[in-house]
């Protein structure tokens, strides 16, 4: 069963990738989406015989893939509780896309391309869930990296997707070139990257007690930039690394500013990759390290810190935004930072929770924005929409569905809410609750986010659907419902969005905790936060309720009320609001540090380097210099008797000369 | 001063056959009127044929006519490779002098003397008999390099190529002069052992360098080769592909058995020499042709170039390097005449064709013709596996067993610029826009670049035995 869940879509990428010209679009799609449809129903089994069954964790052995020395890699599937969650996000999610794309990709040339990269995309991914060690996890994590570049340069005639395709491509080297230094890291601490040997050899790096041992604790382990680090400097720094790595695939600041530009790909991509699964490999990774993570306080309270930073930048980014699908990135990246501080406050389960049913409502959110713009002619800026509503209703309250839950609607002290009530509530009582010395500001981050993601969501469903209609007459007339093929996927994930939280809470992070998880996540003795986060002072347990209503008026009252406001506002504060609009000029402070040296100094190695020096002096100059002789000598041969009658003589003088001075030695 | 003169015509047969033969010819056709050329021309080439299998059938070695003739193993090897590209060469006359109103029956008589003298050239062991054949053999060509005289580039060409001809065979004959004016002798074993043991004498140094300079001519090396780029192009195609075959086997012969002969002992001083003017030619060759549009042209500084190729193996003054010059000169002859055969067929509208850009696109309009060239062109680049490879082997190998070293890396240095020009045409012939197709190539000369470019594609497999024979011929020296 495991084999055919990782394997069905390899299976699928092959035959349309390979086939796709001969055996034609539709076939391409049916074998696809048949197949992720099949790994995704496997995937819910799975998920109920390993999460709610009994039984341990353990591995699905494939091959050997690497022995040499001391390193030994074999190519596994490593089953437990974590995993199978990641199963079913990824396989339902990608299933889900894939449907959806038969009906939004209806009219692109080069479907099974598409669908071929979609399902590599899914391949790669679940191998980086499946991973049994860091080696294979990296060859996912690389893999999905790869198909991300390729789907958001699907359109490859357009520079901007080419750009962006690159961008996301270069700034997640930054970070890959961190997880693998991590990589290398660990290998050198445990002596070994397979998961299990890792997390036995960790218990030995526990902070010690008593003055003796902390001696032995002290000695250096690892060497790193000139700096001799002891046990824990050295998990600290190695945690770092790792955690480099997500940042980059999980756009956290400072490595974030690839996603938005993301958005060039197709929308079921940025669904699916961007929103749903590959951004949260980041998280996943620092879940599934969680033993080691655990053991670095220093790390750990890093990670808090960037999460709650990027938590907060995001969430004001996405109040001036114009392009819905922009709205709904900066969302995405804000809701990955909320998902890093639960990380951070050592409220790894939260972390996941959150993870699993952000996967419903933003990929619910991102196909509803697709739905959208194939209704409005592939207009994407939102001051362009609006009076929607009456026009694709189905869409409309779908989208409603998806903010909601993103926005987090619910009734506290209750169960009766939404997905995001459950999950992103939990990490905002969670960052109050934790005893990391970061916490109380990431708490108040948070909370102020929370408001920014109530107010951005609500602008985006009363720009787009509620008002005058601000489209041109010709647009408005051809808005249509979208076809069956891409709402019936939708109304899945909108069933999710609204009950996945009431189901699954009281598993992921309530009373059936252990039995759900089976150890799968790590935490130290001393890590109470499951059980502080549910006796926060009532103030506490309101605040995102309250910032959501609040956000939810202003939106209102901005946008619905009195729709002037926001433009006398914008006006009244123009720098703060070119800031944001600017996104805080990171991109433009990235290409004034290291684009712009970066291409100086390629362009000098390029005409100066290789051009003068390495051709000058190489190929182009021995070619010149040839012709240049080849020149001369054409010209010796000039066609006058008497010039080669000299040129023997001269040649004979030459040598009687040469022969006499040889002989005089 | 008595010798037995029935033994000595027994050795010298195959020259006797194509005297005799030549003055028949030359009886018929001028009896016979003007039809004669093609029976004359069948006739010689059967008189070519039938010295080939005398020399093949009947090997007989031993001196002659008082020691000025001999007949060893490498006279015989060499008088083949000259009967051969006689013999091709006139073959490949056969479809051009019917086409190019060339047909005159002198031709084929002229080259018969000529290849005489060659023969002469390769049995010389005296320094009178050198000079002698070396006069027929040179007297017959000036005619032929103009025998084209209605055409003015063509009488041009003979005419210069008449006056540094003599040019050098003054020299050739002063620097005899003084060779037998130091040592009293004309014979070659006699001046070895005058040398041997005596003083190294300048004004003897003088006479070999003199006789070197008039050898080298011959084979058009530099400085000596100023001639061969005009008379290439000025002459009839069939004159040049004879010009480019057959004697540059017989000059390169003398030169080897003067060298290797007379010149042993001062071995140290004619060394150096041939350093030089090989250096020289392998270079010039190499740059000069990269300049040329005309195909003729530029085979004429590829010969240069390979002449320079095989002197490298004769610097190296050992019994492999003899054996690397016959290699080179037996391979050197197979590339040559298959491109030859080539440019005889570069035909489009009755004209021939001599420029590089009309072979433009030839892969698409005559796929067979353009591959087989594309292997000669690799080949006399020097590319393995094919022939032109394993002849730059051997020379280069015996240059660096005899410690050459730098003579070997100009050598590869001047391979590799060289390159260029051959590789330049099968580029255009592969890669360029077709400028229209060729005439279907006649009969002999399909057959003979067939021939060619199989030898040249399989060498290795024949390999081994022409190692072995090329080898018994340099064991002649040693």
């Amino acid at each position: 069963m495991y084999h055919a869940i990782v394997f069905l879509p390899l299976i699928g990428f092959l035959i349309a990738g390979l086939f796709g010209r001969s055996i034609g679009a539709k076939a391409s799609e049916y074998i696809t989406s048949g197949f992720l449809v099949i790994a995704a129903l496997l995937s819910w089994v799975a998920f109920f015989q390993v999460a709610f069954g009994e039984g341990e964790a353990f591995t699905v052995p494939i091959m050997q893939f690497i022995a040499s020395g001391a390193l030994e890699v074999d190519w596994a599937l490593r089953i437990d509780t974590l995993t199978v969650v990641m199963l079913v996000v990824v396989n339902t999610v990608s299933s889900i896309v894939h449907v959806y794309s038969i009906g939004y990709m209806h009219h692109d040339p080069h479907r099974p391309r598409f669908f071929a990269y979609l399902s590599l995309f899914t391949f790669a991914m679940l191998m980086l869930v499946t991973a049994d060690n860091l080696v294979q996890m990296f060859f996912g994590w690389e893999g999905v990296g790869l198909a991300s570049y390729l789907l958001i340069g699907f359109w490859y005639k357009k520079p901007s997707a080419n750009a962006a395709a690159m961008k996301a491509f270069i700034v997640n080297r930054v970070g890959d070139f961190g997880f693998i230094l991590g990589i290398f890291g660990v290998f050198v601490l445990f002596g070994s990257i397979n998961l299990d040997t890792i997390f036995a050899a960790a218990a030995s790096y526990l902070p010690v007690e008593g003055a003796g041992e902390g001696a032995a604790a002290a000695e250096p382990v690892l060497t790193f930039l000139g700096y001799s680090l002891d046990k824990a400097g050295a998990l600290t720094a190695v945690c770092l690394l790792l955690f480099l790595g997500a940042m980059g695939k999980s756009a956290q600041v400072p490595l974030h500013t690839w996603l938005p530009d993301a958005m060039e790909g197709p929308t079921p991509v940025s669904a699916l990759i961007h929103a749903a699964t590959m951004v949260t490999a980041g998280v996943f990774m620092v879940a599934r390290l969680s033993p080691i993570f655990e053991l670095s306080p220093d790390a750990l309270m890093v990670v808090t810190a960037v999460g709650a930073f990027t938590a907060f930048f995001a969430a004001t980014v996405g109040l001036v935004q114009n392009d819905i699908k922009r709205v709904i990135a900066y969302s995405t990246c804000s809701q990955l930072g909320y998902m890093f501080v639960a990380l951070g406050t050592g409220f790894y389960s939260a972390a996941i929770f959150h993870l699993f049913t952000h996967a419903f409502f933003k990929a619910l959110l991102f196909l509803g924005a697709g739905s959208v713009i194939h209704a409005v002619s592939d207009e994407q800026d939102m001051r362009r929409m609006g009076g929607l509503r009456k026009l694709i209703p189905q869409t409309y309250w779908l989208m409603i569905v998806g903010t909601v839950a993103l926005t987090g609607v619910g009734i506290p002290g209750t169960i009766i809410g939404t997905a995001g009530f459950f999950s992103k509530d939990a990490i905002i009582e969670g960052a109050f609750a934790a005893h990391n010395v970061v916490a109380p500001i990431a708490f108040v981050l948070l909370t102020v986010a929370a408001v920014f993601t109530s107010f951005y969501s609500w602008r985006l469903i009363f720009m787009t659907f509620h008002g005058k209609a601000r489209a041109s007459a010709d647009v408005m007339h051809h808005v249509h419902e979208s076809p069956l093929v891409m709402l019936v996927p939708l109304f899945i994930l909108a069933a999710g969005s609204l009950f996945a939280g009431v189901i699954f809470h009281e598993y992921f992070i309530g009373h059936d905790y252990e039995h759900f998880w089976k150890g799968a996540l790590f935490t130290l003795a001393g890590n109470e936060i499951l059980e502080e986060f549910h006796h926060v002072p009532l103030w506490v347990k309101l605040a995102p309720f309250v910032a959501m209503l609040l956000g939810l008026a202003v939106a209102w009252l901005f946008y619905i009320q009195d729709p002037e406001r926001p433009k006398a506002l914008a006006r009244q504060h123009r720098g703060l609001y070119a800031f944001l609009l600017n996104k805080w000029y990171f991109d433009e402070l990235y290409d004034f540090l290291f684009v712009r040296p970066a291409k100086r100094l390629g362009t000098f190695l390029w005409k100066e380097g290789d051009g003068r020096v390495i051709d000058g002096l190489g190929p182009d100059g021995i070619s010149a210099r040839v012709v240049d002789v080849t020149n001369r000598i054409v010209k010796l041969q000039s066609g006058y008797l008497y010039h080669y009658a000299f040129a023997m003589l001269i040649g004979v003088a030459a040598l009687v000369t040469w022969m006499m001075l040889g002989s005089s030695f | 001063m008595t010798f037995d003169l029935t033994s000595s015509l027994i050795l010298a047969v195959p020259e006797l056959a194509l005297a005799i033969g030549a003055m028949a010819l030359l009886m018929i056709g001028v009896f016979s009127g003007d039809r004669a050329d093609t029976t004359v021309t069948g006739l010689a080439v059967a008189l070519f044929l039938a010295a080939i299998a005398w020399i093949v059938i009947f090997p007989t070695d031993g001196p002659a006519f008082e020691n000025a003739f001999i007949s060893d193993a490498f006279s015989r090897v060499m008088k083949l490779l000259t009967l051969v590209g006689a013999a091709v060469t006139l073959i490949m006359s056969v479809g051009f002098a019917k086409a190019e109103k060339f047909d005159k029956f002198e031709y084929p008589v002229l080259i018969m003397l000529s290849t005489l003298g060659m023969m002469l050239m390769i049995s010389a062991n005296d320094m009178i008999a050198l000079y002698l054949g070396l006069e027929l053999q040179s007297l017959a060509l000036y005619v032929v390099a103009a025998i084209n005289r209605d055409n003015a580039r063509a009488t041009e060409a003979g005419l210069k190529y008449f006056v540094l001809g003599a040019l050098s065979s003054g020299m050739l004959l002063y620097g005899v002069s003084l060779v037998y004016g130091f040592t009293g002798n004309t014979g070659f074993e006699a001046i070895a052992a005058a040398l041997s043991g005596g003083e190294r004498q300048l004004g003897l140094v003088f006479g070999l360098v003199f006789v070197l300079a008039g050898l080298a001519f011959k084979i058009s090396a530099v400085p000596f080769h100023m001639w061969t780029p005009d008379v290439y192009e000025g002459a009839p195609t069939p004159v040049t592909a004879f010009f480019a075959a057959a004697p540059k086997m017989a000059a390169m012969a003398l030169l080897v058995r003067v060298t290797m002969g007379a010149f042993e002992p001062v071995a140290l001083d004619w060394q150096q020499i041939v350093v030089f003017i090989s250096i020289a030619s392998m270079l010039l060759g190499a740059f000069a042709a990269i300049g040329q549009r005309n195909i003729k042209r530029l085979m004429a500084y590829s010969s240069i170039a390979h002449m320079g190729f095989a002197l490298v193996g004769l610097a190296a003054n050992s019994e492999a390097g003899v054996r690397g010059v016959v290699i080179y000169m037996l391979i050197y002859l197979a590339m040559t005449l298959g491109t030859f055969a080539f440019i005889l067929a570069m035909r489009r509208n009755d004209n021939n064709l001599e420029q590089i850009d009309d072979l433009a696109g030839l892969s698409s309009t005559n796929p067979m013709m353009a591959t087989i060239m594309t292997i000669l062109m690799f080949s006399l680049a020097g590319i393995p596996p094919l022939a032109g490879f394993w002849a730059k082997w051997y020379v280069f190998l015996a240059a660096i067993e005899a410690q050459l070293y730098w003579l070997a890396v100009i050598g590869v240095v001047a391979s590799v610029v060289g390159a260029f020009y051959y590789i330049r045409i099968i580029k255009v012939m592969w890669f360029d826009e077709s400028a229209g197709g060729f005439q279907p190539m006649a009969g002999e000369l399909r057959f003979v670049l067939l021939l060619s470019g199989t030898f040249v594609l399989f060498y290795m497999l024949v390999g081994a035995p022409v190692e072995l024979m090329a080898g018994a011929a340099a064991g002649s020296f040693f």
